[in-house]
């Protein structure tokens, strides 16, 4: 029986560490030997087991009904998952790169996250979409961005956004098992990370949260790579005496407000870190939530640190000046905490 | 048109992509050339015939592997190497990097990161000179895989109800990635798919920049005359894998060697001596030539400065 487990420490990996690609690997491999209606389909994923090497090995075990090479067709492989998805299969959709799943959008946004709805009810879309985003490497403004309030801003899409191993496999195979649908977003970034899996099998429930840190002066919310470079971050900070608590989003749709707003009570100082562009993002959004919601136990406004507003571009430098760095968290963090200092004494 | 002079600039341009290529190729391993990188090597006589074939007026848009078509179009090669290597004297700043390569005011309006984008694009830039009245024929590069994507068969669609003057130029390399075209495709011949939307189409031997240059001369004339569009399917084949990362090995090594054999730089120099009646030495002139020009370019862009962070935070503006 699959543990339905929501904290690391539950299930004990006994020292067996793993790539978060290979982790996602075996919730693809477990979720397929458990139902035949699951399969994958997208461009290189069979013969050529993924660009990130995510599916390999899945032909040689599923063979090619199950493990479905397409030609460059996002829009209508894509589609292709909604039909079969209502019709009884569970669908794993593989969308190379997240700017590539704006071909689509249609298939998405107008069908996927529509049909149950329009249908009263009654129809279900349990498909999977698997894609990634983010900056880093020098891949320039068309394979480099970070979408996910796209997805966010859609009723009807559960979005997932795995920083871990552990999360992007447990989260993998409970969003497989979602009745959808789901878009999975994981990181160029982590597909080489390592970090402990257990062998027995887990899930992750999709809309909790988990505080990867805790720590009583301010709350850090984080999600995908920004999680680790919080992490780092609330580090250093430490070493100067300021005790972050780090919390992992995980998913951001179904949002787990209840977490974010226990640890804001107990902190009264907030910075929500973002890579994707500041404008419109899904940030803004948790924060207007969190000053509704907990607006008397605030003690500074709340700190955005995000991408700036721009394409990226494909010089290094540059690409590292658009995305919240290390120091660039260190810097809000204590800015959040210097506006008390700074506030004038009522009269 | 066999004339010595013509013969020995279409060499020119092939040696100039392929050494290009090459030298780039060594710059990458050594890490100054980061992202990503698709060689053109095995596919300079498209790039090379098409761009010969057309008019300075004319426009191209380009792919993902567009290194070719800008220096066949006519790019500095120093601007080229310092974008690669993400330099602020390169063609977009650093910004744009190997796969947004552009030139716009002499009408190559850039290499594309999105599969099959630059179709459409291209049609459009037909609608435009067709709106206009300018005497405008537009090349779109293209390969197999980009031709299973929507966006090939609307956009010639359009291009064929408006009777655009657009050349689709399909470069068959029979590869996306490392999908051979015969296991996303039923027919052989790509080309085919254009009758039923009643545009004219044919395949050719892309790496024959003669061949090449000659169809297009032809089909340029076509859409000037209102006649357009219409489809070249040029075969031909990768030298290497997919980027300068990908080893290739899944390449079938006969049919590899098929296509070194008929390497399309060997036979434009073969036209070049044969046709053109061109010494050894004179050759070999055109070819120290190329490479002193392209050492030149690789010190240009190694000396040049990185683009300026506090200008380009300017550019940005701050929302924080
Ligand atoms: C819409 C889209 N899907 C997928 C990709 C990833 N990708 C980059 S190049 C490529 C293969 C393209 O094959 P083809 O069109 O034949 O061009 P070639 O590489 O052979 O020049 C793929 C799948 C992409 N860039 N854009
Ligand atoms: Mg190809």
């Amino acid at each position: 029986m699959p543990v339905n487990d929501t904290s690391t420490a539950t299930v004990a990996t006994n020292g067996r560490e793993i790539m978060y690609r290979e982790a996602l690997n075996e919730a693809l491999r477990e979720e397929m030997s458990r139902d035949p209606a699951v399969f994958c389909i997208g461009v290189g994923i069979g013969d050529r087991g993924g660009s990130y090497r995510v599916t390999v090995g899945l032909l040689e075990q599923f063979g090619r009904k199950r493990v479905i090479d397409t030609p460059i067709s996002e829009a209508s492989f894509t589609g292709v998952g909604v039909g079969a998805a209502i019709t009884g299969m569970r669908p794993v959709v593989e969308i190379l790169f997240i700017d590539f799943s704006m071909l689509a959008l249609d298939q998405i946004i107008n069908q996927a996250a529509k049909y149950r709805f329009m249908t009263a009810g009654e129809g279900r879309v349990p498909m999977v979409l698997r894609t990634q985003g983010g900056a880093g490497g020098a891949l320039a403004a068309q394979h480099s961005q970070s979408l996910e309030a796209i997805y966010y801003h859609i009723p009807g899409l559960k979005v997932v956004m795995p920083s871990t191993p552990y999360d992007a496999k447990g989260l993998l195979k409970a969003a497989i098992r979602d009745d959808g649908p789901v878009i999975f977003l994981e990181h160029k970034l982590l597909y080489m990370t390592k970090g402990p899996v257990p062998q027995q099998e887990y899930l992750v429930e999709l809309g909790e949260a988990e505080v990867k840190r805790s720590g009583n002066d301010v709350t850090l919310i984080a999600w995908s790579n920004m999680v680790l470079r919080s992490l780092s971050a609330a580090e250093k900070l430490a070493e100067e005496g300021i005790d972050v608590e780090v919390i992992d989003l995980r998913t951001l749709v179904p949002l787990d407000a209840n977490t974010v707003l226990e640890s804001v009570r107990k902190t009264e100082h907030v910075v929500i870190v973002q890579e994707a562009v500041r404008r419109g993002g899904v940030a803004s959004d948790i924060a207007s939530m969190i000053q509704q919601e907990a607006f008397d136990y605030l003690d500074a406004p709340i700190k955005i640190c995000a991408g700036k507003n721009t394409p990226i571009p494909f010089n290094l430098r540059l690409e590292a000046a658009c995305v919240p760095q290390e120091q660039d968290i260190i810097q809000a963090v204590k800015n959040a905490l210097r506006h008390q200092q700074r506030r004038v004494p009522p009269p | 048109m066999d004339s010595k002079q013509f013969l020995s600039e279409l060499y020119r341009q092939l040696y100039t992509i392929r050494v290009f290529e090459t030298r780039c190729i060594k710059l990458y391993r050594q890490g100054l050339i980061r992202g990503y990188f698709h060689p053109y090597l095995g596919e300079e006589a498209i790039a090379v015939g098409v761009c010969a074939a057309l008019e300075k007026r004319d426009y191209i848009i380009s792919t993902h592997r567009g290194h070719g078509h800008c220096i066949a179009w006519g790019a500095e090669l120093k601007r080229m190497v310092a974008e690669l290597l993400g330099k602020e004297t390169g063609y977009c700043g650093g910004r744009g990097g190997s796969m947004h390569i552009a030139q716009i005011d002499s009408g190559n309006l850039g290499a594309n990161g999105i599969v099959g984008a630059g179709i459409p694009i291209g049609v459009g830039a037909a609608l435009g000179s067709s709106i206009r009245g300018d005497d405008q024929v537009t090349a779109v590069f293209f390969s197999d895989g980009a031709a299973n994507n929507g966006v090939f068969p609307e956009a010639m669609n359009l291009a064929a109800i408006w009777d655009l003057p657009v050349i689709l130029v399909l470069e068959n390399n029979h590869y996306a990635v490392t999908t051979p075209i015969e296991q996303v495709c039923r027919t052989r011949d790509l080309c085919e798919r254009s009758k039923g939307y009643g545009v004219e189409s044919f395949t050719l031997d892309g790496n024959d920049v003669l061949e090449v240059y000659e169809r297009t001369k032809a089909a340029a004339e076509q859409c000037r005359q209102g006649k357009g569009p219409v489809l070249m399917e040029c075969k031909t084949y990768r030298q290497m894998g997919h980027h300068v990362n990908d080893p290739g090995t899944y390449m079938p090594k006969d049919r590899l060697e098929y296509y070194l054999a008929k390497d399309p730089v060997k036979i434009g120099r073969k036209y070049l001596a044969e046709k053109g009646d061109a010494t050894e030495e004179e050759i070999a002139r055109v070819e120290s030539d190329v490479e002193t020009l392209l050492e030149e370019a690789v010190q240009f862009a190694k000396d040049s400065n990185e683009p300026d962070l506090q200008k380009f935070l300017e550019e940005v503006g701050s929302c924080q």
